[in-house]
């Protein structure tokens, strides 16, 4: 066998060790890449930053811990400006793990911030059936979460004072890592009752949602781990996702290295074959 | 009776909600609707639970192996289940422990794993063996270097992948996720109205 055969049946395993390596070697030692701000977050962080303090933001994590590593960094970002910029916070979720994520991205930042719960943000925790709720929140959010995920009444929140329904959220935020998640808060919320919205979510899933971002259904979108570590240039605060773009970027490399030799070891060996 | 009723209760209720987007009036019937949606939904967890404990009970009288598998399952949702209704699912609670220790790290191992396999399939399946094929490699290529920091740096960045990769997200994407989009649209109304009129009865255990 010579060494294109050899090449073309390389042993997944070698594959593997060289991804785990570009994986690993930037992480320990970080390169520092530039990060250069794409317009559908630029977009989302303009419209953060101009609404008035003190404006109702609902953010919506429907994402689980498989997604962590990408949503997470985009949930902490999001949530520092919203505090930075002194807005309320209002957060909920379609997927039940989603509660507990939301609830460590606040204790992530909290300690950058005087804040109180009840009274700078509030998470009225996870709620079973998906578009029903959403349409439910149309009509009436404290009937539809009539106790905060402690179980306590939210009326007891001076957060929820005044907040009736979507005219009374400035902006929804959803977090999503599959369905349900920023499709259909699309089609009820924004289609229905005109509520601005962003969205964020996995890499793989953010070229399905650029027809939102061209009609104007959704004002920004954050894709992947490269949206987080771009939205936390703007925050200037560096996190995972900053540290973890470097790692991607050597994997992506690696990758089209791989892609690149099996397509010149295809060719070659494609030659020789006609040639024979 | 046993057929028709569901028939009556789908179509009337499918009919309230088509109508009631048309005629705010009847919009009060819809957030009744929407409600019994939710409570319904609460419900159908219930029924899985059952339904997921009876599946692997069945499991570990028939098979030996599956003590493996269904027993620590088994195992870890009574935990759960007692852990967050008798003490709370709080920061600082044992269900929050458990949760973040051992199912975060546990489903992001899982979901990372993807990498190894993609690096491996990309290797051994992304060829370019004609045209569209080679169309669809270069396209790949470009985007995976212009999305990361990576493709706007040293010589690459004279090539403005991010710029190219931006405009392929922008346009030819674009243009087909929403072809994409508007023929499930259409699916999504037809099988809808098939299922209003009675036409699709699945949902009953039908073919």
């Amino acid at each position: 066998m010579g060494f294109i055969e050899k090449l073309e049946a390389i042993d997944r395993r070698i594959i593997f060790v060289l991804i785990a390596l570009a994986v690993i070697i930037p992480l320990i030692l970080p390169i520092g890449l530039p990060q250069r701000v794409t317009p559908p977050v630029k977009n989302s962080y303009d419209f953060i930053e101009n609404l008035p303090k003190g404006s109702n933001i609902l953010i919506s994590a429907d994402y689980d811990p498989s997604t962590l590593p990408e949503i997470q960094p985009m949930a902490e970002a999001m949530i520092y400006h919203c505090f930075q910029k002194g807005h309320k916070v209002i957060l909920m979720a379609h997927w039940a793990q989603g509660v507990i994520l939301s609830e460590e991205a606040v204790n992530a930042v909290q300690d950058d911030f005087d804040i109180e719960y009840g009274k700078d943000y509030i998470n009225l925790g996870y709620k079973a059936g998906r578009t029903a709720v959403v349409l439910a929140m149309g009509s009436n959010i404290p009937e539809t979460f009539p106790t905060d995920t402690y179980g306590d009444p939210i009326e007891d929140f001076p957060i929820m004072d005044g907040v009736k329904n979507f005219e009374d959220i400035d902006l929804l935020i959803s977090l999503s890592a599959g369905d349900p998640g920023i499709p259909m808060w699309v089609m009820i919320a924004q289609s229905r009752f005109g509520q601005d919205m962003i969205g964020g979510c996995t890499a793989v899933s953010a070229p399905q949602f650029y027809p939102y971002l061209q009609s104007g259904q959704l004002i920004g979108l954050l894709g992947g781990m490269k949206g987080a570590a771009e939205y936390e240039t703007l925050v200037k605060r560096m996190g995972t996702a900053t540290s973890g773009m470097d790692a991607q970027s050597i994997a992506h490399l690696v990758i089209i290295i791989f892609i690149i030799i099996a397509n010149i070891t295809y060719f070659v060996l494609r030659k020789g074959e006609k040639e024979i | 009776m046993k057929k028709q009723i569901p028939l009556i209760v789908t179509f009337i209720t499918a009919l309230i909600i088509a109508v009631q987007y048309f005629c705010p009036a009847l919009s009060f019937l819809q957030e009744r609707l929407t409600y019994y949606v939710i409570v319904v939904s609460i419900f159908a967890y219930l029924l899985g639970i059952f339904n997921l404990v009876s599946v692997h009970i069945n499991r570990i009288s028939r098979e030996r192996k599956a003590i493996f598998f269904s027993v620590p399952l088994l195992i870890g949702l009574a935990t759960m289940l007692i852990l967050g209704i008798g003490w709370g699912i709080g920061d600082e609670t044992t269900f929050n422990w458990f949760f973040n220790n051992m199912q975060v790290p546990m489903s992001a191992a899982m979901f990372s794993l993807l990498a190894f396999f993609v690096a491996s399939a990309a290797y051994r399946a992304f060829r370019a063996h004609n045209t569209q094929a080679a169309l669809l490699l270069i396209a790949a290529v470009i985007v995976m270097l212009g999305r990361v920091p990576i493709g706007s740096v040293g010589f690459l960045s004279y090539l403005r992948l991010d710029a190219i990769a931006d405009w392929i997200m922008t346009y030819p994407n674009m243009a087909g996720q929403r072809a994409i989009m508007i023929g499930a649209a259409l699916g999504v109304v037809a099988t809808s109205l098939r299922i209003m009129l009675g036409i699709e009865r699945a949902y009953m255990g039908e073919d």
